[in-house]
């Protein structure tokens, strides 16, 4: 599996550190809705087919990404920096 | 002259001469043999002993996919098992021996087995060995009882107990074009895309590239088909663009276009050139692979048909035109297709007799007849071989009059008398990668195969492996993918013309004769058509479940010659087409992989080591090091006849009465710097930073965000938007990590860079009453005193000349201060302390008595925050600030973990004076035969030499309400068991006046 990190270009997944599901939004920090952290620490989705991921090219620029895979094929569609710009499309 | 050696012909080298042995005996071939050829010119006819019966097997196949003639290859001492004599290439000094044969393999002890035939049918173990236990015969106790003669009686090769010596080598390689075969279609393939321009890699298992051209006696562009190929891989040789990989397997195909092939870059030569590896693994990327592997020819299943001396026609062909070999002098064919036809007329050619053709089909093509006859062969049409002869080769053949719609025998049966039988029962495609990417192939009616099933990855099929047979088509098609896969279109030059035999491609629907005796379908594995239909009836309805009880298809071959057999005699029983029944899916390795390749340069020890700048020193003053993780770490600096508990005691007491040093420079910093420094620090520890003053240090405590605690340790501000933090050794990367992930994921909008310093700095700390006066007697330019420097206070000084920063703070419990110089100088830094120390009777002190004076303090470390503590199971809910939100804040206060009944930290004293253990576990009461109701375990332990005592700290349920009650240790594992008192964590100076000073 190849991810191709806007700063180093394609690079072997072996050199990227998964961070988990890249969906799960982070309740204001004041936020006692004890639900909203709940789901936000715990709810993972597992679809089978394209999936939102954060990645971290730890093996090289430490940047997260924020990567779009397909979950069955494990083709990565779309590549981009978690704090945003420089999206890569890969699906053509 | 060899006996079976043709006078002339062959592609080999008749003026060089090679000597090798085979199960002892001498032997010898020429350049260019395998060792397969090179023992069937010299006579030999028994290569094996069948896996289950141990019955005499010879050479089925040329290639690949022979699942007999399995040889085992010494090298000195090591052995590798189990690799087809057809893919050993002689070389002078070869020693191979035979498998699965005890004493010898012409009279092996285990043939007896064919006695019990009808006993080691399917499903032998399982019924016999599983399931109830009846009388003394059965059961598992039973096949531990008979496991060992079992396992010695079946079986293949033995792997070897020496090390291999040899080196392998692990390679990445990037194309744009990778071409699989190098056959007509490969070639052409390679050669069309390499005039593109792109980047081509051609691969192909043998050791010459040419694939079927090498031994098809047809006509391409006037020349022979060998010598054509070996002009187009002259023409691809000259190209700067192209790679070629011979020796080379292709055996994995995987997401992104991905392939993994296995080089063997010097099994083929007696001694491998200076630097050259044995194997060579092979990572390719493709652009797009073209899938040239061509086919496999199938047996014919019918009784007999596995005894030495029955071979595949077109392996026959190919022993003759590539090595010069005849199989036999009076050869018989038995077909259900044209291309047997073929090999008839080479064979002829070659100086065989032919002596029969035996067709299954009753209407026999005019092209067909006209080839029988240039053979000189009788041919047989409707007719089918019903039995073989002979022991360990073959004498003759029985036929009968065959009906090919119903599969009936009938007249009277006839004897053939013949030293070779050539069987031909259709072309299966090497659909292996193609399955292998992900797609499911596809049963065609008229080839009676499965072809391969749409791309779901890059790729483009060409010749024989999409089912086009003639080598025609195999031109067409390769030269099509080639342009395709280079992303270019076709030229309109001519294509290379073929003069070959004519030839139906598609074969009569029969795979099998039913006739009396055993008619093999998996050779390497002894399945016999009887044992599928045994399955059959058993109940095994699924593929999948067929395979695994008569374990068809599950030997090294991996079913390259029974798969499609087995499968249309299983349909037959299920009265279903077979495409109904379906295939199973291969899946890597295509052909087996030294696991040595797959590890490449790594193997033995792979943890990178951690020194500390002060590493050598430590070594150098009689330091018995630790490994802490990556890192290595002085654990007691012992005197002479010193334990490591007098040691420890020694270090801490002197440091407690005096002055004692320690390396830190193991902990984990990170210089956070940054408009928004203070307030990312506010959000990630549970207590306040953006009110520290610059020039001081606090002690920090992160959450995760599950609310349990993370990791502990001091963050100095060293100016308005400059922070050092350091962590614990074994948690720098996860912090790093996790504040990576902050910044980056959740508050982008924080202006904070994080950096890890770890390996900038080292670190020293110095500790005890008189660690105030050493350091005033070594530090210049600053001032060390109480005002200058107070409890938590930072000053920049330096000490034998090199800048250093002086933090005061204290992990033992003593005055005490953390010395950080750049790491270049440590050691300089170290020894000038050191130095300074002496007329103060300092001691260098390691991990046990740095570990002993934290217990003494009840600080704790990983052992407490284990990833189940909280803050309030630590008693350090002081730090838990109320005032803003943290990472954590939101999810710590959950019932869980909040119940009174969790377990906390107090502290321990062994009431029988003997050393406690961590891991024991606390109970109300003792009972060493029967331990129950742990109340909690021991984290740490140690000598306390301040209070006298064995002291521990331990996590216990109620862990504060228990102060001063008795409990007891309950430690069967080690037989530890003894009465405690539960204190408080703090033995030691619990109001902290010695640090405070």
């Amino acid at each position: 599996m190849l991810i191709t990190c806007p700063y180093c270009g394609p690079r072997d997944v072996i050199e990227f550190t998964y961070q988990g599901d890249g969906n799960r939004q982070r309740p204001q920090p004041a936020s006692q809705n004890l639900d909203a952290w709940n789901a936000y620490v715990y709810d993972r989705l597992n679809p089978a087919g394209d999936h939102n991921e954060i990645w971290q090219h730890s093996g090289g620029c430490r940047a997260h990404l924020r990567v779009v895979r397909n979950t069955i094929t494990h083709e990565i569609l779309s590549t981009e920096f978690a704090r945003g710009g420089h999206k890569t499309e890969s699906r053509s | 002259m060899s006996p079976r050696r043709a006078e002339t012909g062959g592609r080999i080298d008749r003026l060089r001469t090679i000597r090798f042995t085979f199960d002892g005996a001498a032997y010898t071939g020429h350049a260019g043999d395998t060792l397969a050829s090179a023992l069937l010119a010299n006579g030999v006819t028994l290569f094996g002993r069948s896996f289950k019966y141990h019955r005499p097997r010879g050479l089925l196949a040329a290639g690949v996919e022979e699942p007999n003639a399995l040889v085992t290859v010494l090298r000195g001492e090591v052995r590798e098992p189990n690799i087809p004599a057809t893919m050993v290439e002689i070389y002078d000094g070869l020693v191979a021996v035979s498998q699965n044969r005890t004493p010898s393999l012409a009279w092996d002890i285990g043939a007896l087995n064919q006695l019990g035939g009808k006993l080691l049918s399917a499903g032998f173990y399982y019924k016999t060995f599983m399931g109830p236990v009846i009388g003394p015969l059965k059961g598992t106790r039973f096949w531990m009882f008979c496991e060992h003669f079992i396992r010695r009686a079946a079986g293949l090769g033995k792997a070897g107990t020496a090390p291999d010596p040899a080196r392998y080598e692990r390679m990445n390689a990037f194309c744009d074009v990778l071409v699989v075969g190098s056959g007509p279609a490969g070639l052409m393939a390679a050669k069309a895309a390499a005039d593109q321009g792109v980047r081509v890699i051609l691969a192909d298992l043998e050791a010459h590239f040419g694939g079927s051209a090498n031994w098809s006696d047809e006509i391409i562009d006037g020349m022979p088909a060998a010598d054509w190929a070996q002009r187009a891989v002259g023409q691809l040789e000259g190209n700067d663009n192209v790679r070629l990989l011979p020796r080379t397997t292709v055996w994995g195909y995987y997401d992104g276009n991905t392939l993994a092939a296995l080089e063997r870059v010097t099994d083929h030569k007696e001694t491998p050139a200076k630097g050259e590896p044995r194997q060579r693994y092979w990572a390719i990327r493709a652009g797009t692979v073209v899938l040239a592997t061509g086919s496999f020819e199938r047996p014919l299943v019918f009784p007999g048909n596995d005894r030495p001396g029955v071979m595949l026609a077109h392996a026959a062909e190919r022993y003759a035109v590539e090595y010069g070999v005849l199989p036999g002098q009076r050869i018989a064919l038995f077909t259900n297709n044209d291309s047997a036809y073929r090999s008839a007329v080479a064979l002829k050619k070659a100086g065989a007799t032919i002596v029969a053709i035996v067709d299954v089909r009753a209407d026999i093509s005019n092209d067909m007849r006209r080839l029988a006859g240039e053979a000189e062969a009788e041919l047989l049409d409707g007719h089918a071989v019903i039995a073989t002869e002979g022991g360990k080769a073959l004498t003759g053949l029985k036929v009968q009059r065959f009906d090919a719609l119903s599969g009936a025998l009938s007249g009277d049966e006839r004897s053939i008398h013949a030293d070779s039988l050539l069987m031909s029962g259709g072309w299966s495609p090497t659909i292996h990668l193609a399955s292998q990417a992900g797609a499911k192939a596809e049963w065609d009616p008229a080839r009676q195969a499965f072809l391969p099933p749409k791309p779901t990855q890059r790729w483009i099929g060409a010749g024989a492996f999409t089912g086009s047979f003639s080598t025609a088509e195999a031109i067409a098609e390769g030269r099509a993918a080639g342009v395709s896969a280079a992303g270019g279109t076709a030229a309109p030059a001519a294509l290379p013309t073929v003069e070959a035999a004519p030839g139906d491609p598609d074969p009569a629907p029969v795979f099998e004769i039913k006739a009396k005796g055993k008619s093999f379908v998996d050779f390497q594995h002894d399945v016999t058509a009887e044992d599928v239909r045994l399955a059959h009836r058993e109940g095994f309805v699924s593929v999948e479940h067929l395979k695994r009880y008569t374990t068809l298809g599950m030997a090294t071959d991996q079913g390259k010659n029974s798969n499609v057999p087995g499968l249309a005699i299983m349909a037959e029983a299920l009265g279903k087409p077979i495409p109904e029944v379906g295939t199973t899916r291969f899946r890597p390795p295509y052909t087996a992989v030294s696991i040595g390749s797959l590890a490449a340069e790594r193997f033995g020890d792979l943890k990178p080591e951690r020194l500390t700048p002060m590493h050598d020193w430590h070594i150098a003053n009689g330091a018995t090091m630790y490994s802490a993780g990556l890192w290595y770490r002085p654990m007691i600096y012992g005197l002479p006849g010193e334990t490591i508990e007098q040691a420890y005691v020694r270090e801490a007491k002197a440091t407690r009465e005096s002055a004692g040093i320690v390396d830190v420079s193991t902990l984990g910093k990170i210089a956070v710097q940054g408009p928004d420094a203070a307030e990312f620090l506010d959000r990630v520890y549970t207590n306040m930073f953006s009110t520290l003053a610059v020039g001081k240090a606090r002690y920090g405590l992160m959450l995760r965000e599950d609310g349990l605690a993370f990791d502990d340790g001091t963050t100095w501000r060293l100016g308005e938007q400059e922070f050092l933090m350091t962590t614990t050794t074994a948690n720098a990367g996860k912090v790093m990590q996790h504040l990576e992930y902050f910044l980056d994921v959740i508050w982008p909008e924080l202006k904070v860079t994080v950096t890890s310093v770890t390996d900038e700095w080292a670190g020293a700390a110095i500790g005890g009453p008189n660690a105030r006066a050493i350091l005033a007697s070594c530090v210049t330019g600053t001032a060390v005193d109480n005002a200058t420097l107070p409890f938590m206070g930072i000053v920049h000084g330096r000490i034998a000349g090199v800048p250093v920063m002086i933090c005061r703070l204290s992990f033992s419990g003593e005055m005490a201060f953390e010395v950080y110089s750049g790491a270049g100088y440590g050691t300089h830094v170290w020894q000038a302390l050191i130095e300074a120390g002496k007329p103060f009777g300092l001691v260098t002190y390691g991990l046990e008595a740095l570990g002993t004076m934290r217990i003494e303090k009840g600080h704790v470390t990983g052992a407490e925050i284990d990833g189940r503590t909280t803050a309030r199971d630590l008693h350090l809910d002081w730090m838990l600030s109320k005032k803003k939100p943290f990472i954590g804040s939101a999810m710590m206060d959950r019932e869980g973990l909040i119940a009174p009944d969790r377990l906390e930290l107090v502290g321990l004293i062994a009431l029988d004076n003997r050393p406690l253990n961590g891991g024991g576990h606390v109970v109300e009461e003792l009972d060493e035969d029967n331990p129950h109701d742990s109340l909690g375990h021991i984290t740490a332990c140690c000598y306390s030499p301040a209070l006298g005592k064995y002291i521990a700290l331990a996590l216990v349920k109620d862990g504060k309400a228990r102060h001063g009650t008795r409990a007891f240790v309950s430690d069967p594992l080690r037989n530890r068991f003894g009465q405690v008192e539960i204190v408080s964590n703090h033995f030691y100076d619990p109001d902290g006046s010695r640090m405070h000073g």
